[in-house]
C-alpha cells in the first residue's frame, strides 16, 4: 500500500514531457497538448493547444479529429454579462507570424462520444486540419482534472 | 464648419447608440426567463431554496449564515470553464490555509437532470474536499438561481444540450451579506484578497 501511495507520488511529481514536445510541419508549430482526466466516458473532454503559425501568409484550424472520441468539435468559452456560453468555432484563424492558444476559457476543443474515459498519464493521437497546411497529427497528454496546463521547462526564456 | 458638422455627426451617434442600447436593454429584459440579472445577489438570509449535497444532506441558505460563503453555478457536462473555476477555487482554498476552514463552498448544478448527488460526488472527487456540490429539483435549482441572480438556460446541440450560465464566483460575508463577485475572466491575483475581504 505504501509503495502503491510513494509510486502514485512519483508519478504526480513526474513531469510531464509529452505535452510539452513541439511538433513542427511545414511553417506550423504544435506545442502544449493537453486535455484532462475524464470521470467515465459519458461527459465530454476537452483539448487544448498551443500554435505558432512561422510562415507569411494566414491559417486557420478548421478541424479535429481523434481515435479517442466520435465527435471532436471546435468551441470557444464566451462569457457574456456574466454568462459563459460554448460557441462552435468554425474555423480559428492563426494569422502569419502568430499564436493562438486554445486554453481554459478561450478556444477547445470538446471530445463528445469519447471511446474510452481518459486517465491521468495517458496519450492519444489528434488530427489538426488547417486550411492551408492541411493535416498535422500531433500527441495529446492527458493531465490531471484539476490541471490548468502542462509544466513545461523554459528553459531559461 | 467641419467640427460642427463633426459634434452634430457625434451627437446623433450617441444618440443612436442611447436608443439601441435601450432597445437592446428592453428586448433582453423582455425575453430574460430569469429576471434581474442586473441586479445584486439577496443576503443569504433573504433566499429561499433547498437543496441536496453530495452526500445526500439537505442544505438551505440558513445553514450557510454565521460563515463566510463562497458559491458558484456550474455542471459535471463542462469540459472548459467548471473545471477550470473548480481548480481556481481548489488553488484558491489552499493559499487561504486554514481560513479557508471557515468558508461554505459550494457548486450548485444548473443541469440537475444529469447531476445526481453521486455524480456530483465523483465529479468534485479531485478537487479541495471543501467544495460541495449541490443539487435539487429544477424548482428549486431556479430558486436558488433567482436568490444570487444567476442565470442559466438549456441550448439543444448535436442530439445533446448544453447549458449556458453564470460564471462568476459570488462571495458574502459571515451575515450573509453579498460581498463581491470573482469574474471569470478577472484577474485571478485579485480573487484572495476579494476572499480574505469577505471572510473579514
Amino acid at each position: 500500500m505504501k509503495l502503491l501511495v510513494f509510486t502514485a507520488l512519483i508519478l504526480t511529481l513526474a513531469s510531464p514531457t509529452l505535452a510539452c514536445e513541439t511538433v513542427t510541419s511545414g511553417e506550423m508549430a504544435i506545442e502544449n497538448a493537453w486535455s484532462r482526466a475524464t470521470i467515465g466516458a459519458n461527459r465530454p473532454a476537452v483539448f487544448y493547444v498551443a500554435i505558432t503559425n512561422a510562415g507569411s501568409s494566414d491559417d486557420a484550424l478548421i478541424g479535429i479529429a481523434t481515435p479517442a472520441a466520435s465527435m471532436p468539435m471546435l468551441h470557444q468559452t464566451v462569457v457574456n454579462e456574466g454568462i459563459a456560453s460554448m460557441p462552435h468555432a468554425m474555423s480559428i484563424p492563426i494569422a502569419a507570424g502568430q499564436s493562438v492558444q486554445l486554453a481554459p476559457g478561450g478556444y477547445h476543443g470538446m471530445l463528445m462520444g469519447l471511446t474510452e474515459a481518459l486517465k491521468v498519464g495517458g496519450n492519444f493521437p489528434m488530427t489538426l486540419t488547417f486550411q492551408n497546411a492541411g493535416d498535422v497529427t500531433i500527441n495529446v497528454e492527458v493531465l490531471s482534472i484539476r490541471a490548468e496546463g502542462p509544466d513545461c521547462e523554459t528553459d531559461g526564456q | 464648419m467641419r467640427n460642427r458638422r463633426a459634434v452634430i455627426l457625434g451627437l446623433g451617434g450617441v444618440a443612436g447608440a442611447i436608443a439601441f442600447t435601450l432597445g437592446l436593454g428592453w428586448w433582453r429584459t423582455r425575453n430574460r426567463s430569469q429576471s434581474g440579472a442586473d441586479l445584486l445577489p439577496l443576503p443569504i438570509a433573504d433566499m429561499s431554496f433547498s437543496l441536496t449535497d453530495q452526500r445526500g444532506n439537505m442544505v438551505r441558505p440558513e445553514d450557510w449564515i454565521g460563515r463566510p460563503t463562497m458559491v458558484f453555478f456550474g455542471f459535471t457536462w463542462c469540459p472548459d470553464v467548471c473545471p477550470t473555476t473548480l481548480s481556481d477555487i481548489s488553488g484558491w482554498l489552499e493559499e487561504l490555509g486554514t481560513d479557508a476552514d471557515r468558508l461554505n463552498v459550494a457548486m450548485i448544478t444548473v443541469d440537475p437532470e444529469r447531476d445526481a448527488p453521486e455524480v456530483l460526488g465523483d465529479y468534485l472527487s479531485p478537487f479541495d474536499p471543501r467544495i460541495i456540490g449541490l443539487t435539487g429539483t429544477l424548482d428549486e435549482i431556479e430558486r436558488a438561481a433567482s436568490g444570487f441572480r444567476a442565470r442559466f438556460e438549456k441550448l439543444a446541440r448535436d442530439d445533446d444540450y448544453t447549458m449556458n450560465h453564470t460564471a462568476g464566483v459570488f462571495l458574502f460575508r459571515s451575515d450573509g451579506e453579498f460581498a463581491s463577485i470573482i469574474d471569470y475572466h478577472e484577474d485571478r491575483r485579485f480573487a484572495v484578497p476579494k476572499i480574505r475581504r469577505a471572510i473579514g
